[in-house]
Protein backbone atom coordinates (compact mmCIF):
# COMPACT_ATOMS: atom_id res chain seq x y z
CA UNK A 1 0.00 0.00 0.00
CA UNK A 2 2.65 2.46 0.94
CA UNK A 3 4.82 2.04 -2.11
CA UNK A 4 6.08 5.06 -3.93
CA UNK A 5 4.47 5.55 -7.24
CA UNK A 6 7.20 5.57 -9.78
CA UNK A 7 5.34 4.23 -12.75
CA UNK A 8 3.97 7.48 -14.01
CA UNK A 9 7.31 9.11 -14.27
CA UNK A 10 8.15 7.68 -17.68
CA UNK A 11 8.57 10.51 -20.13
CA UNK A 12 10.45 10.14 -23.42
CA UNK A 13 11.49 6.78 -24.53
CA UNK A 14 15.13 6.39 -24.95
CA UNK A 15 16.79 3.59 -26.70
CA UNK A 16 18.25 0.64 -24.91
CA UNK A 17 21.55 1.24 -23.37
CA UNK A 18 20.97 4.89 -22.80
CA UNK A 19 21.27 5.47 -19.13
CA UNK A 20 18.56 7.59 -17.70
CA UNK A 21 18.92 9.37 -14.43
CA UNK A 22 16.44 8.01 -11.97
CA UNK A 23 13.85 10.53 -10.98
CA UNK A 24 11.80 9.62 -7.99
CA UNK A 25 8.24 10.79 -8.06
CA UNK A 26 7.09 12.95 -5.21
CA UNK A 27 3.64 11.42 -5.18
CA UNK A 28 2.67 9.61 -2.05
CA UNK A 29 -0.10 7.11 -1.73
CA UNK A 30 -2.75 8.91 0.29
CA UNK A 31 -5.10 5.97 0.81
CA UNK A 32 -4.16 5.37 4.49
CA UNK A 33 -4.55 9.06 5.21
CA UNK A 34 -8.04 9.05 3.69
CA UNK A 35 -8.85 5.98 5.76
CA UNK A 36 -7.72 7.73 8.89
CA UNK A 37 -9.71 10.85 8.02
CA UNK A 38 -12.95 9.00 7.54
CA UNK A 39 -12.35 6.89 10.61
CA UNK A 40 -12.06 10.04 12.71
CA UNK A 41 -15.16 11.54 11.10
CA UNK A 42 -17.15 8.41 11.89
CA UNK A 43 -15.87 8.47 15.44
CA UNK A 44 -16.83 12.09 16.01
CA UNK A 45 -20.22 11.78 14.40
CA UNK A 46 -21.12 8.78 16.53
CA UNK A 47 -19.88 10.16 19.82
CA UNK A 48 -21.54 13.56 19.48
CA UNK A 49 -25.08 12.56 18.55
CA UNK A 50 -25.33 10.15 21.46
CA UNK A 51 -25.35 12.71 24.24
CA UNK A 52 -27.97 15.15 23.12
CA UNK A 53 -30.19 16.52 25.84
CA UNK A 54 -33.81 17.06 25.02
CA UNK A 55 -36.56 18.73 26.96
CA UNK A 56 -39.94 17.36 27.78
CA UNK A 57 -42.85 19.69 28.31
CA UNK A 58 -44.59 19.55 31.63
CA UNK A 59 -47.92 21.16 32.34
CA UNK A 60 -49.14 21.27 35.87
CA UNK A 61 -52.78 21.78 36.75
CA UNK A 62 -53.76 24.77 38.82
CA UNK A 63 -54.54 23.70 42.33
CA UNK A 64 -57.17 26.24 43.21
CA UNK A 65 -59.79 25.80 40.53
CA UNK A 66 -61.61 22.81 41.90
CA UNK A 67 -64.64 23.71 39.81
CA UNK A 68 -62.68 23.00 36.69
CA UNK A 69 -61.63 19.60 37.88
CA UNK A 70 -63.26 17.01 35.75
CA UNK A 71 -65.38 14.38 37.31
CA UNK A 72 -64.00 11.07 36.18
CA UNK A 73 -66.26 8.25 35.16
CA UNK A 74 -65.45 5.12 37.06
CA UNK A 75 -65.66 2.98 33.94
CA UNK A 76 -63.04 5.07 32.15
CA UNK A 77 -60.53 5.51 34.94
CA UNK A 78 -57.32 3.64 35.43
CA UNK A 79 -55.20 4.41 38.43
CA UNK A 80 -51.49 3.80 38.11
CA UNK A 81 -49.42 3.78 41.26
CA UNK A 82 -45.65 4.02 41.31
CA UNK A 83 -43.92 2.24 44.12
CA UNK A 84 -40.52 1.31 45.43
CA UNK A 85 -38.02 -0.54 43.27
CA UNK A 86 -39.55 0.44 39.89
CA UNK A 87 -42.74 -1.43 40.71
CA UNK A 88 -46.02 -0.32 39.19
CA UNK A 89 -49.45 -1.05 40.62
CA UNK A 90 -52.76 -0.38 38.96
CA UNK A 91 -56.49 -0.75 39.25
CA UNK A 92 -59.47 0.15 37.12
CA UNK A 93 -62.19 2.42 38.39
CA UNK A 94 -62.55 2.33 42.13
CA UNK A 95 -61.44 -0.29 44.58
CA UNK A 96 -64.14 -2.27 46.37
CA UNK A 97 -63.30 -3.27 49.91
CA UNK A 98 -64.27 -6.91 49.44
CA UNK A 99 -62.41 -7.44 46.18
CA UNK A 100 -59.19 -5.55 46.73
CA UNK A 101 -56.90 -8.51 46.19
CA UNK A 102 -58.41 -9.07 42.75
CA UNK A 103 -58.57 -5.46 41.71
CA UNK A 104 -55.28 -4.15 42.98
CA UNK A 105 -52.69 -5.59 40.64
CA UNK A 106 -48.96 -5.17 40.42
CA UNK A 107 -46.92 -4.98 37.26
CA UNK A 108 -43.75 -3.34 35.96
CA UNK A 109 -42.69 -0.73 33.45
CA UNK A 110 -42.38 -3.26 30.64
CA UNK A 111 -45.96 -4.45 30.93
CA UNK A 112 -47.63 -1.16 31.72
CA UNK A 113 -47.45 0.01 28.11
CA UNK A 114 -49.72 -2.81 26.96
CA UNK A 115 -52.11 -2.18 29.84
CA UNK A 116 -52.33 1.54 29.08
CA UNK A 117 -52.93 0.76 25.43
CA UNK A 118 -55.52 -1.89 26.27
CA UNK A 119 -57.44 0.55 28.42
CA UNK A 120 -57.22 3.21 25.74
CA UNK A 121 -58.63 0.89 23.10
CA UNK A 122 -61.44 -0.46 25.22
CA UNK A 123 -62.69 2.89 26.50
CA UNK A 124 -64.46 5.71 24.65
CA UNK A 125 -62.00 8.56 24.43
CA UNK A 126 -64.23 11.01 26.30
CA UNK A 127 -64.36 8.79 29.37
CA UNK A 128 -60.70 7.86 29.38
CA UNK A 129 -58.67 9.03 32.35
CA UNK A 130 -55.39 7.82 33.77
CA UNK A 131 -54.70 8.80 37.32
CA UNK A 132 -51.04 8.66 38.28
CA UNK A 133 -50.07 8.51 41.91
CA UNK A 134 -46.50 8.30 43.10
CA UNK A 135 -45.42 6.79 46.37
CA UNK A 136 -42.71 8.64 48.26
CA UNK A 137 -40.31 5.76 47.62
CA UNK A 138 -40.65 6.00 43.84
CA UNK A 139 -38.01 7.89 41.92
CA UNK A 140 -37.92 10.85 39.59
CA UNK A 141 -37.16 8.44 36.78
CA UNK A 142 -40.40 6.60 37.48
CA UNK A 143 -42.51 9.75 37.22
CA UNK A 144 -40.87 10.74 33.96
CA UNK A 145 -41.10 7.21 32.58
CA UNK A 146 -44.82 6.98 33.20
CA UNK A 147 -45.42 10.36 31.56
CA UNK A 148 -43.30 9.12 28.70
CA UNK A 149 -45.46 6.01 28.45
CA UNK A 150 -48.45 8.32 28.08
CA UNK A 151 -46.86 10.03 25.11
CA UNK A 152 -45.70 6.71 23.65
CA UNK A 153 -49.28 5.48 23.76
CA UNK A 154 -50.44 8.83 22.37
CA UNK A 155 -52.80 9.48 25.24
CA UNK A 156 -54.11 12.97 24.53
CA UNK A 157 -53.19 15.62 27.10
CA UNK A 158 -55.93 16.17 29.62
CA UNK A 159 -56.63 12.45 29.82
CA UNK A 160 -53.98 11.79 32.41
CA UNK A 161 -53.18 13.57 35.62
CA UNK A 162 -50.83 13.31 38.50
CA UNK A 163 -52.62 13.22 41.80
CA UNK A 164 -51.37 13.05 45.37
CA UNK A 165 -51.40 9.56 46.77
CA UNK A 166 -54.12 8.71 49.27
CA UNK A 167 -53.55 6.96 52.53
CA UNK A 168 -55.45 3.84 51.40
CA UNK A 169 -53.35 3.53 48.27
CA UNK A 170 -50.18 4.03 50.26
CA UNK A 171 -51.11 1.28 52.68
CA UNK A 172 -52.04 -1.06 49.85
CA UNK A 173 -48.67 -0.53 48.21
CA UNK A 174 -46.95 -1.10 51.52
CA UNK A 175 -48.83 -4.34 52.05
CA UNK A 176 -48.10 -5.61 48.56
CA UNK A 177 -44.46 -4.67 48.88
CA UNK A 178 -44.21 -6.58 52.12
CA UNK A 179 -45.90 -9.59 50.56
CA UNK A 180 -43.60 -9.50 47.53
CA UNK A 181 -40.52 -8.76 49.59
CA UNK A 182 -39.60 -5.51 47.84
CA UNK A 183 -37.34 -3.26 49.81
CA UNK B 1 -3.81 -14.09 -35.33
CA UNK B 2 -2.05 -10.96 -34.34
CA UNK B 3 -1.95 -10.20 -30.72
CA UNK B 4 -4.08 -7.29 -29.67
CA UNK B 5 -2.19 -5.23 -27.22
CA UNK B 6 -4.26 -3.87 -24.44
CA UNK B 7 -2.51 -1.00 -22.78
CA UNK B 8 -2.22 -1.63 -19.12
CA UNK B 9 -3.39 1.24 -17.04
CA UNK B 10 -2.40 1.74 -13.47
CA UNK B 11 -5.13 1.11 -10.93
CA UNK B 12 -3.74 3.78 -8.65
CA UNK B 13 -6.13 6.61 -8.17
CA UNK B 14 -5.07 9.99 -7.01
CA UNK B 15 -6.18 10.14 -3.40
CA UNK B 16 -5.32 13.75 -2.73
CA UNK B 17 -8.80 15.07 -3.44
CA UNK B 18 -10.47 12.44 -1.32
CA UNK B 19 -8.05 13.11 1.49
CA UNK B 20 -8.87 16.79 1.29
CA UNK B 21 -12.58 16.08 1.54
CA UNK B 22 -12.13 13.74 4.48
CA UNK B 23 -10.16 16.22 6.50
CA UNK B 24 -12.39 19.10 5.53
CA UNK B 25 -15.38 17.18 6.89
CA UNK B 26 -13.44 16.23 9.97
CA UNK B 27 -12.52 19.85 10.66
CA UNK B 28 -16.11 20.90 10.07
CA UNK B 29 -17.52 18.38 12.52
CA UNK B 30 -15.00 19.18 15.21
CA UNK B 31 -15.63 22.90 14.95
CA UNK B 32 -19.39 22.59 14.58
CA UNK B 33 -19.95 20.46 17.67
CA UNK B 34 -20.39 22.30 20.87
CA UNK B 35 -18.13 21.21 23.63
CA UNK B 36 -20.11 20.15 26.64
CA UNK B 37 -18.87 21.91 29.75
CA UNK B 38 -17.54 19.48 32.32
CA UNK B 39 -20.32 18.61 34.72
CA UNK B 40 -19.68 19.63 38.26
CA UNK B 41 -22.71 17.83 39.57
CA UNK B 42 -23.08 14.28 38.35
CA UNK B 43 -26.68 13.95 37.23
CA UNK B 44 -28.00 11.27 34.89
CA UNK B 45 -31.33 12.43 33.55
CA UNK B 46 -34.03 9.93 32.57
CA UNK B 47 -34.83 9.33 28.93
CA UNK B 48 -37.94 10.29 27.03
CA UNK B 49 -39.23 10.14 23.47
CA UNK B 50 -39.44 13.92 23.31
CA UNK B 51 -37.35 15.27 20.48
CA UNK B 52 -37.33 18.95 21.35
CA UNK B 53 -33.87 20.23 22.05
CA UNK B 54 -33.23 21.81 25.43
CA UNK B 55 -32.69 25.57 25.23
CA UNK B 56 -29.17 26.92 25.69
CA UNK B 57 -30.10 29.74 28.01
CA UNK B 58 -32.01 28.44 30.96
CA UNK B 59 -33.04 28.81 34.54
CA UNK B 60 -32.16 25.33 35.64
CA UNK B 61 -33.20 23.50 38.77
CA UNK B 62 -31.00 20.46 39.36
CA UNK B 63 -31.95 17.59 41.62
CA UNK B 64 -29.12 15.25 42.55
CA UNK B 65 -29.42 11.61 43.50
CA UNK B 66 -28.91 12.41 47.18
CA UNK B 67 -31.81 14.83 47.21
CA UNK B 68 -30.08 18.19 47.00
CA UNK B 69 -31.54 20.96 44.91
CA UNK B 70 -29.46 23.52 43.05
CA UNK B 71 -30.35 26.53 40.98
CA UNK B 72 -28.42 27.71 37.93
CA UNK B 73 -29.21 31.10 36.48
CA UNK B 74 -28.05 30.68 32.92
CA UNK B 75 -29.31 33.99 31.58
CA UNK B 76 -26.50 36.47 32.26
CA UNK B 77 -28.65 39.51 31.50
CA UNK B 78 -30.99 38.83 34.40
CA UNK B 79 -28.74 36.93 36.78
CA UNK B 80 -27.82 40.04 38.74
CA UNK B 81 -31.41 41.19 39.00
CA UNK B 82 -32.51 37.83 40.41
CA UNK B 83 -29.76 37.71 43.01
CA UNK B 84 -30.30 41.32 44.04
CA UNK B 85 -34.01 40.69 44.41
CA UNK B 86 -33.41 37.60 46.55
CA UNK B 87 -30.97 39.52 48.71
CA UNK B 88 -33.54 42.25 49.21
CA UNK B 89 -36.66 40.16 49.82
CA UNK B 90 -34.95 37.75 52.20
CA UNK B 91 -33.06 40.61 53.91
CA UNK B 92 -29.76 38.78 53.69
CA UNK B 93 -27.71 41.96 53.89
CA UNK B 94 -25.04 40.82 51.46
CA UNK B 95 -22.41 43.44 50.70
CA UNK B 96 -21.18 44.33 47.23
CA UNK B 97 -18.24 41.93 47.29
CA UNK B 98 -20.36 39.10 48.66
CA UNK B 99 -22.99 39.67 46.00
CA UNK B 100 -20.30 39.66 43.33
CA UNK B 101 -19.03 36.32 44.59
CA UNK B 102 -22.52 34.83 44.55
CA UNK B 103 -23.11 36.09 41.04
CA UNK B 104 -19.94 34.41 39.89
CA UNK B 105 -20.85 30.97 41.16
CA UNK B 106 -22.52 28.72 38.65
CA UNK B 107 -24.59 26.74 41.10
CA UNK B 108 -26.61 28.28 43.88
CA UNK B 109 -27.01 25.60 46.47
CA UNK B 110 -26.90 27.05 49.94
CA UNK B 111 -29.67 27.77 52.42
CA UNK B 112 -30.33 31.49 52.87
CA UNK B 113 -29.01 31.49 56.44
CA UNK B 114 -25.65 30.12 55.31
CA UNK B 115 -25.25 32.33 52.26
CA UNK B 116 -23.82 35.34 54.09
CA UNK B 117 -21.08 33.48 55.94
CA UNK B 118 -20.14 31.40 52.91
CA UNK B 119 -19.88 34.43 50.67
CA UNK B 120 -17.93 36.41 53.27
CA UNK B 121 -15.22 33.78 53.57
CA UNK B 122 -12.44 33.50 51.02
CA UNK B 123 -12.99 29.81 50.48
CA UNK B 124 -14.88 28.66 47.43
CA UNK B 125 -17.26 25.83 48.22
CA UNK B 126 -17.57 23.16 45.57
CA UNK B 127 -21.19 22.45 44.59
CA UNK B 128 -20.84 18.86 45.78
CA UNK B 129 -20.06 20.13 49.28
CA UNK B 130 -23.08 22.43 49.39
CA UNK B 131 -26.23 21.58 51.31
CA UNK B 132 -28.60 22.37 48.48
CA UNK B 133 -31.49 24.80 48.58
CA UNK B 134 -34.05 23.71 51.19
CA UNK B 135 -37.35 22.64 49.64
CA UNK B 136 -39.28 21.39 52.68
CA UNK B 137 -42.90 22.37 52.78
CA UNK B 138 -42.24 24.50 55.85
CA UNK B 139 -39.17 26.23 54.47
CA UNK B 140 -39.34 26.09 50.70
CA UNK B 141 -36.52 28.47 49.81
CA UNK B 142 -36.55 27.31 46.23
CA UNK B 143 -39.96 28.92 46.01
CA UNK B 144 -38.39 32.20 47.23
CA UNK B 145 -35.74 31.90 44.56
CA UNK B 146 -38.35 31.26 41.88
CA UNK B 147 -40.23 34.31 43.12
CA UNK B 148 -37.11 36.41 42.66
CA UNK B 149 -36.80 34.94 39.18
CA UNK B 150 -40.38 35.84 38.29
CA UNK B 151 -39.85 39.33 39.71
CA UNK B 152 -36.82 39.81 37.49
CA UNK B 153 -38.71 38.62 34.44
CA UNK B 154 -41.88 40.56 35.13
CA UNK B 155 -43.80 42.07 32.26
CA UNK B 156 -42.75 41.39 28.73
CA UNK B 157 -39.98 38.98 29.62
CA UNK B 158 -42.48 36.52 31.03
CA UNK B 159 -42.89 34.74 27.71
CA UNK B 160 -39.13 34.33 27.49
CA UNK B 161 -39.02 32.93 31.00
CA UNK B 162 -41.55 30.24 30.16
CA UNK B 163 -39.18 28.78 27.62
CA UNK B 164 -36.21 28.94 29.94
CA UNK B 165 -37.43 27.07 33.01
CA UNK B 166 -35.82 23.67 33.13
CA UNK B 167 -35.80 20.92 35.68
CA UNK B 168 -33.04 18.36 35.54
CA UNK B 169 -33.07 15.46 37.87
CA UNK B 170 -31.09 12.34 38.53
CA UNK B 171 -32.74 9.01 37.84
CA UNK B 172 -32.39 8.05 41.47
CA UNK B 173 -33.79 11.26 42.96
CA UNK B 174 -36.83 10.41 45.03
CA UNK B 175 -40.29 11.58 44.06
CA UNK B 176 -40.94 13.84 47.11
CA UNK B 177 -38.11 16.15 46.05
CA UNK B 178 -39.57 16.45 42.58
CA UNK B 179 -42.93 17.18 44.15
CA UNK B 180 -41.43 19.96 46.26
CA UNK B 181 -39.79 21.46 43.20
CA UNK B 182 -43.12 21.39 41.38
CA UNK B 183 -44.69 22.97 44.43
CA UNK B 184 -42.13 25.77 44.34
CA UNK B 185 -43.09 26.53 40.75
CA UNK B 186 -46.80 26.31 41.45
CA UNK B 187 -46.58 28.72 44.37
CA UNK B 188 -45.30 31.29 41.92
CA UNK B 189 -48.08 30.64 39.43
CA UNK B 190 -45.80 28.77 37.08
CA UNK B 191 -47.52 25.77 35.62
CA UNK B 192 -45.39 25.14 32.60
CA UNK B 193 -41.80 24.08 32.62
CA UNK B 194 -39.60 21.56 30.89
CA UNK B 195 -37.73 18.52 32.02
CA UNK B 196 -34.28 17.74 30.73
CA UNK B 197 -34.14 14.22 29.38
CA UNK B 198 -31.94 12.10 27.19
CA UNK B 199 -33.53 11.44 23.86
CA UNK B 200 -34.78 7.96 23.19
CA UNK B 201 -36.16 6.39 20.03
CA UNK B 202 -39.90 6.01 19.70
CA UNK B 203 -40.64 2.30 20.12
CA UNK B 204 -41.61 0.51 16.92
CA UNK B 205 -45.29 -0.23 16.56
CA UNK B 206 -46.37 2.06 19.38
CA UNK B 207 -49.31 4.43 19.05
CA UNK B 208 -46.96 7.38 18.84
CA UNK B 209 -44.99 5.81 16.00
CA UNK B 210 -48.22 5.30 14.05
CA UNK B 211 -49.16 8.95 14.30
CA UNK B 212 -48.11 11.19 11.43
CA UNK B 213 -45.00 13.15 12.33
CA UNK B 214 -45.78 16.67 13.36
Amino acid sequence: MAEMDTSSGGGHKKGPGVKKSKKLSTRVDLTPMVDLGFLLITFFVFTTTMSQATAMNMNEPKDDDIENQKKVKESGAMTILLGRGNQVYYYYGELHADKISEEFKSTNFKEIRKLILGKKQSTPIDDLMYIIKSDSASTFKNSIDILDEMSINAVPPGHYAEVDITETDRLLIQKTEEANGIK
Amino acid sequence: MPKVKIPRKSTNVDMTAMCDVAFLLLTFFILATKQKPPEVLAVTPPSSVSSKAAPDKSILVTMTADGKVFLTLGDETKKNAVIDDFNKTKALGLTGAELAKLKKSEFIGLPANKLKSAMASNLVIAPTAMDGIPTDSTNNELSDWIRSVTNAYAGEDQKALEKMLLVKGDNAALYPIFKQVKQAFKKNQIFKFRIVTNSEDIPQGSELAKQPAN
